[in-house]
């Protein structure tokens, strides 16, 4: 299969690779995919106090066009709110990688994978708050 | 120096798919050239010297191949390739004797040629029975002897897998097959110049080689048919009824020489070769195991041709792999198969796990396989998988004692 020339680039030279402290209160986490399938995608992010999201990470099993989605949007979602974050389409993904037909399934999975982490990171907020109120 | 340097571009990767195919040998290519020109007659021309001298050639070839597997010149016939032969094998056998028999025994790792041809089969309203293997990739002898009825026409089993390279146990399921009188089909396609074949001894009737899995030409195969007892098959091809009426039209005669040719210098060479082969599979496989733990050899590594190895890398897919080792020529899962999304139903036979199927490589050393190239594709190989599993999610749960399978995935 021949791939884009940006896609290549971020299949070699993957932006964000590792992992951020699941358990931190400001780091949201989507896992995302199945092993069965051959993709499993996992990313991070982490919400800074003003609502910009200051960091994001990524790690994917699959084959290079799912990982070259997943480094993609790691690089997108930085600097943005969780809200705008949540706007990035599958389809904005699978044109900028110019991904071939049979592999649009892994721009749809790097768009649930930021739908994952981000509403891992409303879940934390919310508790917080509930243990907060609790705590009035 | 090996006789590949005349043919292989310095810019090329290196090449690790010979059971996809091979690159023709020099010699081969040799002893074809005049037929292509001034040997140009047609076989089948019996009134001037310009066929004679060309059907010389090719019945030349024909006793060449026969010898490779024990067989005599008569019983052998060219085809296109061993899709050809396999689809004539089967559907030809079961045409003709439709009136009393109407079941075949196949297994579920043949290649596709044979699965699909039985599936046609099927259609018209033949039975057939598709053994399962074990998790070696071999077949269960009991099973195809329970498997055989009075009803079954044809037992097609191939010699050697396209994927894994395990040996299926030839001696006996031909034994089994004269026991029960049901014809024996081989799809020889990986088999034929590399292990040793003997149709009297194996009880072989129908066998199906490939010309360019063997050093030798594209778009050339053959058949034996045997003829004592005599095995008789509704022709696919018909017309000028050449080749004792089993397939018509005008030879290619500087193809058939080159198979014949191909056929002379694999039987000449095939213990010495094999013995080199075994150390660089040995080689490889040593190199790899020094330097990468959760690698699994997928399929059985003693009953395999040395020119053969199906790995999994755990926790790396086969696809993104691929795309790393650029230096290296191989296969992820079926060659066949690599439009679909699918992992290999050969490896998912062998009761291999979806995700592990995911991570497999398809690695076929030959005959211009060199040590040099062995020890760049370890390294490579080495190299990008450990990068990959730094990147792996699933790598990184298998470190923190997370089993994966506790996981409730998603299925998308």
């Amino acid at each position: 299969m021949t791939y884009s020339a940006k896609l290549i680039d971020h299949y070699e030279n993957p932006r964000n690779i590792g992992s951020l402290d699941k358990s931190s209160e400001d780091v949201g986490t989507g896992l995302v995919g199945a092993p069965a399938c051959g993709d499993v995608m996992k990313l991070q992010i982490k919400v800074g106090a003003d609502g910009l999201i200051e960091d994001a990470k990524f790690k994917t099993f699959g084959c290079g066009s799912a990982i070259a989605s997943s480094s993609l949007v790691t690089e997108w979602v930085k600097g943005k709110t969780i809200d705008e974050a949540e706007t990035i389409k599958n389809t904005d993904i699978a044109k900028h990688l110019a991904l071939p037909p049979v592999k649009i399934h892994c721009s749809v999975l790097a768009e649930d994978a930021i739908k994952a982490a981000i509403a891992d990171y409303r879940t934390k907020i919310a508790k917080k708050d509930e243990t907060r109120d609790a705590a009035e | 120096m090996n006789a590949f340097s005349q043919i292989r571009r310095n810019d090329q990767p290196i090449y690790l798919d010979y059971q996809a195919t091979t690159p023709m040998d020099p010699r081969v290519l040799e002893v074809m050239l005049p037929y292509f020109t001034y040997k140009f007659g047609n076989p089948h021309s019996r009134s001037h010297s310009y066929g004679w001298e060309a059907e010389a050639g090719v019945e030349k070839a024909r006793g060449q191949l026969a010898k490779l597997i024990g067989a005599d010149e008569k019983e052998v016939i060219f085809t296109s390739g061993a899709t050809e032969s396999n689809n004539l094998a089967i559907r030809g056998v079961a045409e003709f004797y439709k009136d009393r028999k109407n079941h075949i025994v196949t297994t579920v790792t043949e290649h596709k040629c044979v699965l699909d041809t039985c599936r046609h089969l099927e259609q018209s309203g033949f039975e057939v029975t598709y053994l399962p293997v074990q998790k070696n990739g071999l077949i269960d002898l009991e099973a195809l002897r329970n498997a055989i009825t009075d009803k079954t026409v044809v037992v097609s089993i191939m010699a050697v897998n396209n994927e894994i390279g395990v040996i299926q146990p030839l001696e006996e399921i031909g034994r089994i097959c004269r026991e029960k009188k049901v014809f024996f089909h081989t799809d020889a396609a990986q088999a034929a110049g590399k292990i040793p074949l003997d149709v009297e001894a194996m009880n072989i009737d129908l066998m199906s080689i490939s010309g360019h899995k063997i050093y030798g030409p594209k778009g050339i195969g053959a058949l034996y048919v045997r003829r004592k007892p005599r095995v008789r098959l509704v022709p696919l091809i018909v017309g000028g009824g050449q080749e004792r009426g089993f397939r018509s039209g005008t030879l290619p005669t500087p193809l058939c020489v080159g198979l014949g040719e191909a056929a002379e210098i694999c039987l000449k060479e095939m213990d010495g070769e094999a013995k080199r082969l075994k150390k660089l599979q040995e080689r490889m496989l040593k190199g790899l195991n020094a330097k990468l733990t959760e690698i699994v050899v997928n399929g059985d590594l003693e009953h395999r041709i040395p020119g053969n190895l199906n790995i999994s890398f755990a926790y790396v897919e086969g696809e993104s792999l691929m795309m790393g080792i650029k230096g290296l020529s191989v296969s992820s899962g079926s060659a066949c198969t690599s439009a679909s999304l699918e992992p290999s139903y050969v490896l998912r036979a062998l009761g291999v796990e979806e995700e592990m199927a995911h991570t497999s490589l398809r690695i076929g050393l030959g005959r211009f396989t060199t040590e040099h190239e062995v020890d760049t594709a370890v390294d490579e190989l080495v190299r990008h998988v450990n990068k990959l599993r730094a990147m792996s999610p699933l790598w990184e749960m298998a470190q923190e004692g997370i089993d994966i399978k506790s996981i409730e995935w998603a299925a998308h």
